[in-house]
Parts: structure tokens; C-alpha cells; sequence
């Protein structure tokens, strides 16, 4: 299993461990993070909703295809669901290899195909009150973005600081 | 098509047994009306009935069940309904205004009340009366003049009558396509739109893309089937899939993981 659902704050020191093997030099690894603003709307709390058993079978494909085409050595990936408040880690990806490019790679090639393809929902609450389904409300009577829209549109919304933790050697 | 519409055949059920079987999923008591020279009748015999004791067609079936139960109000139904669904008489049911003499369906061929799917008060029945000594004998005119709620049509074939053995014919074949049971599951947005999480339901629908058609037009779902993927048992499918008895379908709108 390379990706699972946790509806407790994600453990990335256990979750790390699960990457180590004496034949990788490094890992690289991606934390995404509740921010407070999103589209130009102050964001205050953020709840994750998936649709479980498709998306453990989508997200395990996805890290499946990553060891696949990139010469990395373990990866995982876990998601958070539930209520999130500001500052709290939504999802974290960890990969570790035996040199960094192809963990670099592998790290971002799984974020970015999570974002896309597995069904997790998004639901936004704002200062002002109000909330939202991320994807689903502004645009609800839009026509089908293609893909290319698409990605622009979820880099877009994207909410998080990219943490790398740097290998720790090579 | 001279012929007892009751007694037509269906799946080897006749309609009277069917609408009994509908009725009985929603009201505490049904009846059968019957006139007078009715009540040997093979089909109708082993029914509970309301005879007629005022007259003769709808109007007088109408008048006796009112005049045998005066304080409730009747779910009246046709008997050459085939069509009829739980969902329609469910829709009708929630609607129901029990200040107005009938709560009825508008036809959906014109617009005009349709009497014998409708839900009749018992504050009626003092009109009815007067209505049929002044020579009147049709409950649509009556409905008519008299005003009631009227609902539109959600699903515009529920009630089609057979009338001819053509239509007969076509009844037989189009409801062989059996309504099968399906389960669905709501997520985020649709979750919320829909008001439930899941539900188990019927549909004559063959594919994701039919059933989507319907659930919009029952819960007014605001994305287009072309922002969503859809899933059949746990892994993504086509809009064109055949569905099977049992399938458990999710529609999975825009997803925002991340």
C-alpha cells in the first residue's frame, strides 16, 4: 500500500522511516499546508472528503506508476480528511532514492497526479462566512476545462508551501 | 380496446395486482372501486371494495369511497396506469395540500388535471355532489372549475394510460426493462445537493449517463455530466456502461485533493 487516509495529523517521522533502505542516499519529501488565502478569500478552516475506496485504488496506482517510471527506491503518500484548521498538513508525499533528480521527480509526478485524479473533495470556509466546494461551485455551469486548464486551475488553487527536506548527503 | 384494463397482464401480474401492490407502499387502506354488478369479478373479487352507491363512472367511485370513509382523504388511482412508479405517487404524496379539494399531477400532454392520480379531500365531497346533480359527470371538468393544487409532471410518461393493444404492446415492452435496484453514493457538493449520502433506489435507467439525467431532475444537481467522472463498484466507468441489479454508482464531481 503507497497511499492511505489518516484523519489524525499526518505522523511524517513514522511515515519517513517507511521510506529508509540502506541502498537509498536520500529522500525528498512534500508536505501540503492549510493556507489563509485562496482566490483572494481569507480561508479559515478546511474539510477533506473522499470517496475512500476508489481513491486508496487511484493513489496506490499513482505511486505504483511513479516507482515505475522513475529509478527511486520506496514512495508513499498520505491525505489527510476531516476538519483542517490553518497550518495543518493536508497531504505528504516521501520518496526516497539513491540520488536526488529522480526523487525530485518522483515526488512531484505523484502530487501533481493526486491532485488530478484521486476523489478527494475540498470544502473552503471563509472569514466572511461563507464556503465552498474547491472546483466545483465557481465554475459548476462551466464547460469541461481541458486538461491543460486544468492543471493551471489546480496550480491556481494550489494552497501549500513547498517543504523540501534536502538529502542528507551526495 | 375492449378489454377489463385491470385484468391486463404484466411481468404475469395483472395491473390491479400491481397498483395494489404501489398503493400499498404508501397508503394505510386501498380499495378497489367497483360498480355494483363488479363484485363477482374474477380480478376484482378478492379485493377490499368501495361499490359505487352514487351513480355511475369515476365521479360516483370518487363520491362512495368519500362517502364510505368521510374523514380521510384518498389516494385515487386509475387502473390503466402501467407506468405509475413509487417516485411519482412519492412526489405527489409530499405535495399533497390538504386545503385545496385535490392535489393532482398536471398531464403531460395538456396541461389539464388529471383526476385519477390525484389525491382527493374529503372537503370534496359536498361539491362533488352538487357538481353530479347538476349533470355533471366528468372529474376533470370538475377539477376544472373547482380548482386544484396541480404539480407538473417529473416524469412525463408516469401516467400514460393503455388504451389500445398497441399501447398495450409497448407497455409490456418497455417495462420488461425492468426498474432494477441500484445503490448510489453522494460525495461533497452533490452529497449536499442531494441531502443524503446514499440511497438505494429504482431506476428504468441503463446507464450512469440516463441515471444522471434523473437525478438531476430529482435533486437540480448544478454540474453538468461533463465535469464529472463517474464510478461502478468502487472503479471509474463509461457513461455508456450497462448497469446491472445491485451496481453501486458514485458520480465524482471536479476533485480538489491536495
Amino acid at each position: 500500500m503507497h497511499f492511505r487516509f489518516t484523519e489524525s495529523a499526518i505522523d511524517t517521522e513514522s511515515s519517513r522511516g517507511e521510506l529508509q533502505t540502506s541502498s537509498a542516499g536520500g529522500y525528498v519529501s512534500f508536505e501540503g499546508w492549510v493556507r489563509d488565502l485562496n482566490e483572494g478569500q481569507e480561508v479559515t478552516r478546511l474539510e477533506y472528503e473522499a470517496f475512500e475506496e476508489l481513491a486508496v485504488k487511484e493513489g496506490d496506482r499513482i505511486v505504483a506508476e511513479a516507482l515505475r517510471r522513475f529509478p527511486v527506491k520506496r514512495a508513499l503518500c498520505i491525505h489527510r480528511v476531516g476538519s483542517l484548521e490553518l497550518g495543518d498538513m493536508a497531504v505528504w508525499v516521501g520518496v526516497s532514492s539513491a540520488h536526488r533528480g529522480e526523487a525530485f521527480d518522483a515526488c512531484r509526478f505523484i502530487i501533481d497526479e493526486v491532485k488530478h485524479r484521486v476523489p478527494i473533495w475540498k470544502k473552503e470556509h471563509y472569514r466572511s462566512g461563507d464556503s465552498g466546494w474547491v472546483n466545483c461551485e465557481r465554475c459548476a455551469t462551466a464547460p469541461q476545462h481541458s486538461h491543460a486548464e486544468q492543471a493551471e486551475h489546480a496550480e491556481h488553487a494550489n494552497h501549500h508551501h513547498n517543504r523540501v527536506a534536502l538529502p542528507n548527503s551526495k | 380496446m375492449n378489454r377489463d384494463k385491470a385484468a391486463l397482464r404484466y411481468h404475469g401480474k395483472t395491473q390491479l395486482d400491481r397498483a395494489f401492490e404501489l398503493a400499498g407502499r404508501h397508503v394505510a387502506h386501498v380499495f378497489v372501486s367497483v360498480r355494483a354488478d363488479q363484485t363477482l369479478d374474477p380480478t376484482r373479487a378478492q379485493r377490499p371494495m368501495i361499490v359505487d352507491s352514487a351513480g355511475e363512472g369515476p365521479i360516483a367511485g370518487i363520491r362512495s369511497a368519500l362517502a364510505a370513509h368521510p374523514k380521510v382523504a384518498w389516494l385515487v388511482l386509475a387502473c390503466d396506469l402501467p407506468y405509475l412508479s413509487d417516485g411519482a405517487l412519492d412526489y405527489l404524496l409530499r405535495r399533497r395540500d390538504a386545503t385545496a379539494f385535490a392535489t393532482a399531477y398536471k398531464s403531460a400532454h395538456d396541461g389539464l388535471p388529471e383526476p385519477l392520480c390525484a389525491i382527493w379531500e374529503p372537503s370534496a365531497a359536498e361539491a362533488l355532489a352538487d357538481y353530479q346533480t347538476g349533470g355533471g359527470h366528468c372529474p376533470r371538468k370538475f377539477l376544472i372549475r373547482h380548482g386544484a393544487r396541480l404539480l407538473e409532471p417529473q416524469d412525463t410518461r408516469a401516467l400514460d394510460n393503455v388504451n389500445t393493444p398497441e399501447e398495450y404492446t409497448q407497455a409490456i415492452a418497455t417495462l420488461d426493462k425492468a426498474p432494477m435496484q441500484l445503490k448510489i453514493q453522494y460525495y461533497a457538493l452533490m452529497r449536499e445537493q442531494a441531502g443524503r449520502s446514499e440511497e438505494t433506489l429504482e431506476t428504468s435507467a441503463s446507464t450512469p449517463a440516463g441515471l444522471y439525467e434523473e437525478l438531476v431532475a430529482r435533486y437540480g444537481f448544478t454540474l453538468s455530466r461533463d465535469q464529472l467522472k463517474v464510478a461502478v463498484n468502487s472503479e471509474f466507468s463509461d457513461w455508456s456502461r450497462k448497469l446491472e441489479v445491485g451496481d453501486a454508482v458514485v458520480f465524482i464531481p471536479p476533485v480538489a485533493g491536495g
